[in-house]
């Protein structure tokens, strides 16, 4: 049994529990309180152990049921005519029936014990991608002694004796049986173990996926994903803050507090140094060509609330309008989807949006305020008004330009990103989630002391 | 409610049957993932960190987890800035100057006789450890936890509210049962105590603190499970008001609301029913009482219009 519990730890490694050493002893320690007769109970005890969070609960209970159901062996069945098998059957060496034998029988029990240990063998549970599937279906109907069978029906076809031919033909059914079964239990173990790395796979494709073209089938996933990377950025940061508020001993306060009790210093005052949160304000072009993107990049930002102090976030197409109850209130695609309705689908004009933005929160630039912009950078040859992006460079912490397209298109046909640019910290292409990821980073680092 | 007494004769850990009747007694009706749950911590003597929303029921299971093992409960409420000196100990400065002052002729009498300054010096470090001694040591809940000689149920509530930094602070004491206090040494516990961490999921707790403790997640309940607990909890209610208001709640949990009732809403919604002297609910009673099973005034727009609906389903379910 020990083996069998290592294996189920095996396939919620797959399934994406984290599970170490000292979980797996917590695990078969647990097994041991509770033994295996009762299987609810038996489930209840490793739930316990091993899953840590809802999600987890969900996912060990599928991969519980999958793992430790056996499905009955359909294709065998009795045989009735008690055609005379003893004659034709000789034991193999270590006196187990031959699977030629259990085949004839119908020993289902056997069979099912017989592909149990050969895939034990041929280590089914490693399996990792469904290609591998045949092969090691081939594996397994190797080792219960396939060859043999397969040898066994031809010597009985050959034969002249019609009852041999009527026994080749029932070890083929049988055999045929044998393949569907096998199949089956490899598609089982494919299920438990090879899922997960399907879904890592296709998730770092659309890590690298362009956002301006993920399909909306991908939404779920992606968002899915933005918000798995905005934690981890967050907790990372949220980290980091905290330690950078250690300071050092302020002695100037700790002699002062020592004064009543006669210069014994038993309150101990550290300098602290405040470490202040980023504020942001997010400028985003949801014209049609940058719309995609702009969705992502609010979703990355409003996952991140724990570590942004102060989030606005406008959006334009010509008129900037601010979009924060909005993103409060609403769901993110729903809120995306309110947005473009307001103010989508307009020619884009670069000065109109800039001017507005200067009106709604010019006065609210300060040094800890880093503005990003999202936009391509095409201002249908209206009057760019550079003066203002300068402005607000100068008033803020950081300008940060995110630009969908690559970096060669910068200043052909109507682009002026290349003129924008000047006025920018850092001007990048991004366009895919990790190069979002990567920019969102940068910025929460500059607010960390050195 | 009456409190039953925990039967002494048997143990009510010795299955995870007797934990769901002797929780049963206590008064909290226990699913059975809950049972097995507790049977696991207690016999693996692990801590176990209960999730759930807000009034599901996790800090009840402590408080009854208690009382049916006849332990003392200590209790420690986190929140943000909560730090040793008010979870583990502090020295009783006041006492250790008051001491010092009042000593001080002692202080003097026990260095008169002393030759030199390295002499002096050494007869003060015998007079200082005398200083640093579990006298002068204030005990704060994870301590009295360890020193409780029976045992105890330590509930260390809403751990999500309290800085990384104190669930670092906090492995020592559930991995280990011990405390180590810098001039004393360390501590351990005399009997180790079965610890309940709470949580409501305001952030994400450290692999670190995961790792050593048990999970459970608490759903909000089925139906029948429900409609147990109430009637466990609010004795006088009628089976027939008892069945609909369950009804009711839970076709309430299937709209899309911002903050769902849970069991103890319930609970409240049944014992201001009975308290009206009300038999079997009606559109009005449901409309006048809506806020105690509803807190935000969003959700109490949104259900008002739908309420014959989810009666006539309450009632047909």
């Amino acid at each position: 049994m020990q083996a069998t519990l290592e294996d189920f730890l095996r396939a919620l490694r797959a399934v994406d529990l984290r599970i170490s050493p000292a979980e797996a002893i917590d695990a078969h320690r647990a097994a041991a309180a509770v033994g295996y007769g009762d299987r609810e109970m038996f489930r209840d005890a490793l739930c316990v152990t091993l899953a840590k969070s809802a999600d987890d609960v969900d996912r060990f209970e599928t991969c519980f049921d999958t793992f430790f159901s056996r499905s009955e062996f359909t294709g065998a069945t009795a045989d009735d005519s008690g055609h005379g098998d003893d004659a034709t059957d000789e034991p193999t060496s270590n006196g187990a029936p031959s699977l030629t034998q259990m085949l004839l029988q119908g020993d289902a029990a056997g069979l099912a014990l017989a592909m149990e240990a050969s895939a034990a063998r041929a280590r089914a549970g490693e399996i990792q991608l469904n290609a591998q599937r045949s092969l090691i279906t081939r594996r397994i109907l190797d080792g219960m002694g396939l060859r043999e069978v397969e040898a066994r029906i031809g010597q009985l076809r050959d034969s002249a004796d019609a009852g041999d031919a009527a026994l080749a033909e029932r070890l083929a059914d049988q055999r045929r049986a044998l393949f569907v079964e096998a199949g089956r239990f490899v598609e089982r173990q494919a299920r438990l173990h090879t899922a997960e790395t399907a879904r890592r796979l296709r998730e770092s494709l659309l890590a690298r996926q362009a956002l301006t073209a993920v399909k909306p089938h991908d939404f779920r996933a992606m968002e899915a994903l933005v918000r798995r990377m905005a934690r981890r950025l967050a907790s990372k940061y949220a980290r980091k803050v905290r330690h950078a508020r250690r300071g050092r001993l302020d002695v100037r306060k700790t002699v002062a507090r020592a004064m009543p009790h006669g210069g014994i210093p038993f309150d101990i005052v550290w300098k602290s140094q405040t470490v202040h949160k980023p504020k942001i304000a997010v400028l985003c072009d949801v014209s049609r060509s940058v719309a995609a993107a702009a969705q992502f990049l609010l979703l990355f930002l409003y996952s991140l609330n724990e570590v942004v102090e102060r989030l606005d976030a406008y959006a334009f197409s010509d008129r900037a309008v601010c979009v924060n109850d909005l993103l409060k209130d609403e769901t993110v695609d729903d809120a995306i989807t309110l947005i473009i309705d307001r103010v989508g689908f307009r020619p884009t004009d670069y000065g109109v949006a800039l001017a507005d933005f200067e009106d709604l929160q010019g006065a609210r630039l300060d040094r800890r305020t880093t503005v990003i912009v999202l936009g391509d950078g095409r201002s249908n040859f209206a009057d760019p008004r550079f003066d203002l992006m300068r402005r607000i460079n100068e008033q803020s912490r950081a300008v940060i330009w995110l630009n969908p397209e690559p970096e060669t298109y910068w200043g052909q046909g109507d682009s002026r990103m290349d003129a924008y640019q000047r006025f920018c910290t850092v001007a990048k292409t991004c366009n895919t989630l990790n190069q979002l990821e990567r920019i969102i980073e940068d910025v929460l680092r500059t607010y960390l002391p050195r | 409610m009456t409190l039953a007494p925990a039967p002494a004769a048997t143990d009510p850990l010795a299955s995870v049957e007797s934990i769901i009747s002797g929780l049963a007694g206590a008064g909290y009706i226990a699913s059975r993932r809950i049972a097995t749950a507790l049977f696991m911590a207690t016999h693996l003597q692990k801590p176990m960190l209960v999730e759930g929303t807000a009034g599901v029921g996790k800090t009840e299971l402590a408080l009854c987890a208690a009382r049916m093992l006849g332990l003392p409960l200590i209790r420690l409420q986190c929140y943000e800035g909560l730090d040793e000196s008010k979870a583990l100990y502090e020295w009783k400065y006041g006492k250790q100057l008051l001491y010092t002052q009042i000593l001080k002729d002692q202080v003097g009498a026990q260095l008169a006789g002393a030759a030199d300054m390295a002499s002096a010096m050494e007869r003060l470090d015998g007079v200082g450890e005398a200083f640093f001694s579990e006298r002068f040591l204030e005990p704060r809940p994870l301590l009295k936890a360890l020193r409780e000689p029976g045992g105890a149920v330590l509930l260390i509530d809403e751990i999500d509210k309290s800085d990384e930094a104190f669930e670092a602070f906090l492995l020592e004491i559930l991995s280990a049962f011990q405390v180590s206090i810098p001039e004393i040494g360390v501590i351990e516990a005399i009997t180790p105590p079965i610890v309940f961490l709470t949580s409501n999921n305001v952030r994400d707790l450290g692999d670190a603190l995961k790792r050593r403790c048990l999970h459970l997640h608490i759903p909000l309940p089925e139906r029948s499970l429900e409609e147990r607990i109430v009637a466990s909890r609010v004795p006088d209610i009628e089976q027939t008001l008892r069945s609909e208001l369950v009804g009711f709640v839970q076709g309430l949990r299937a709209l899309d609301l911002r903050k769902l009732p849970s069991i103890s809403e319930t609970v409240d919604w049944a014992r201001a029913l009975v308290l009206l002297h009300a038999h079997a609910l009606d559109g009005q009673l449901v409309r006048d009482t809506l806020n105690v099973l509803l807190k935000f005034e969003q959700d109490i727009a949104a259900v008002e219009p739908r309420i014959g609906e989810l009666l006539a389903h309450a009632s047909h379910a």
